[in-house]
């Protein structure tokens, strides 16, 4: 079971509270993530990643383990504490004024 | 008994502004989707509880609002927006090539007869349609794929397509304005357009007549007579008695032709209104004073309409979008400010007071006349 915390925003955008948790298939990687995070919640589709290239927005990051992961390949697995779901991933919005 | 609903997109969010036909009691509804630029909001004519909304961030990109109950409640649709082929390249402010990319959606026009089509238009400059209610958006791609698109460059505030007109006596006819690069017509439903910009002279272009490049601000037209059109431009009030095929400077007396926002009565077809903007590098009304324009003779001839606005120290903008008109008798028009304001005059301007006053800089301002 994979945690994932969301920023306010996309959680409105989904109708979430509180992190979501949630089963992926295969290995946790930010690919296998966020792939079941956007199957349960199509509305997130296009606002982390980009609809056709599948890169990561520019003003969104992952963190997890106090490491930033953003540049890591989205296949790389993630650390084993987000695997068993003692971490969150956590998906985070830049810090940008606007 | 007959109302009015405003719909109105800020930087930070959409509200709903309502009232009876009087026009002087409103309840004010919002935020909705707080902490988002929403560019615009507009309702089904067919079906004016069926609203569709353009939601956007710089971090999240591009979100479709739908609405089937006049706002109460809203559910996201798609929002995937992909060039159709190999978008190819625009040219960038310097004058080199530059990728098409999506960035956002400035305008959604919903069909006159079918509340599931609307038309979307879009930064980086496209036109794309949903016939589904929004589940699904396709590219109409005969417009970037007619041969200027390599020549189109954007304004200040990006090269947006952010004008769609309807032909209200002919479904095969479309208008479309882009900045910048003019407008656009089809005759064919959007599988092939030209463009209609003779008559038109920008001095900020290497040729100022040239056929693509001109920096249109907005259009306009009247449901009756869909072969006269109005313009604002980046300098210059125009019009067209022709559906486009030649412009006619009619700027006449303004204070300033420069300007972003122009609409037309709702049952004078002559009777058209702008907001005079000091300069392209000065957004805001000339002498401070916020006045709007309104020429009964389809141009040239204009009178300020100044009661009820500020006439000293206003130092606001009035967006594109922002200008709309209902159709109760009399006449009521609307407009929002940058400074958050959205006035309203019940009696075709002549008359003006603030709806709201305090909201985030407005950029979209629509109405819908309910039964």
């Amino acid at each position: 079971m994979i945690r994932i915390e969301l920023p306010a925003h996309l959680r409105t955008l989904a109708r979430i509270n509180g992190d979501v948790t949630l089963d992926v298939v295969g290995q946790a990687t930010q690919r296998s993530v966020l792939d079941a995070i956007e199957a349960r919640y199509p509305m997130l589709r296009g606002t982390i990643r980009d609809h056709v290239t599948q890169q990561r927005r520019p003003f969104v990051r992952f963190f997890a383990c106090e490491e930033d992961l953003s540049h890591d390949p989205p296949d790389a697995p993630l650390p084993d504490a987000v695997a068993t779901g003692a971490e969150a991933f956590l998906i985070v919005g830049a810090m940008a004024g606007g | 008994m007959s109302g009015v609903r405003v719909l109105v997109g800020t930087r930070k969010g959409a509200f709903t502004l309502s009232s009876d036909a009087k026009r002087e009691k409103w309840d004010v509804s919002g935020p909705h989707f707080g902490g988002w630029e929403i560019y615009h909001v507009k309702g089904s004519p067919v079906d004016p509880n069926r609203l569709y909304a353009s939601q956007s961030s710089g971090w999240f990109g591009q979100v479709i609002q739908r609405s089937n109950n006049g706002g109460k409640t809203w559910d996201p649709v798609d929002n995937k927006f992909v060039y159709d082929g190999i978008p190819g390249t625009h040219q960038w402010y310097d004058g080199t090539p530059h990728p098409w990319e999506f960035k956002r959606v400035w305008h959604l026009e919903p069909s006159l007869t079918d509340p599931d089509t609307v038309y979307a238009g879009v930064e980086d400059a496209a036109l794309f349609r949903t016939t589904d209610g929004g589940q699904s958006w396709q590219e109409l791609s005969g417009l970037r794929g007619h041969g200027s698109g390599p020549r189109w460059a954007p304004g200040a505030g990006g090269m947006c397509l952010h004008t769609i007109l309807l032909d209200p006596g002919n479904p095969d006819r479309i208008f479309i304005a882009i900045s910048a690069a003019g407008v656009f017509r089809t005759d064919d439903a959007g599988k092939t357009w030209r463009p209609i910009n003779r008559g038109l002279r920008s001095e900020g272009i290497p040729d100022p007549k040239a056929e693509v490049g001109h920096c249109v601000h907005r259009i306009a037209m009247h449901r009756s007579r869909p072969g006269v059109l109005f313009m604002q431009k980046h300098w210059d009030v125009m019009r067209s008695d022709d559906a486009g095929e030649s412009w006619q400077e009619v700027s006449g007396n303004l204070p300033s032709d420069f300007g972003f926002s122009i609409d037309v009565h709702a049952h004078e077809p002559e009777t058209i209104y702008v907001v005079p903007i000091k300069s392209d590098s000065e957004h805001y009304p000339p002498d401070g004073k916020l006045r709007v324009y309104r020429s009964r003779t389809g141009g040239n001839e204009w009178e300020a309409l100044t009661n009820g606005l500020p006439q000293r120290d206003c130092y606001v903008n009035v967006l594109r979008d922002a200008m709309a008109v209902d159709s109760l008798d009399s006449c009521g028009i609307y407009f929002g400010t940058t400074g958050g304001q959205v006035y309203a005059s019940a009696d075709a301007g002549d008359h003006w007071a603030p709806i709201v006053r305090d909201l985030p800089a407005v950029v979209s301002v629509e109405v819908q006349t309910l039964p």
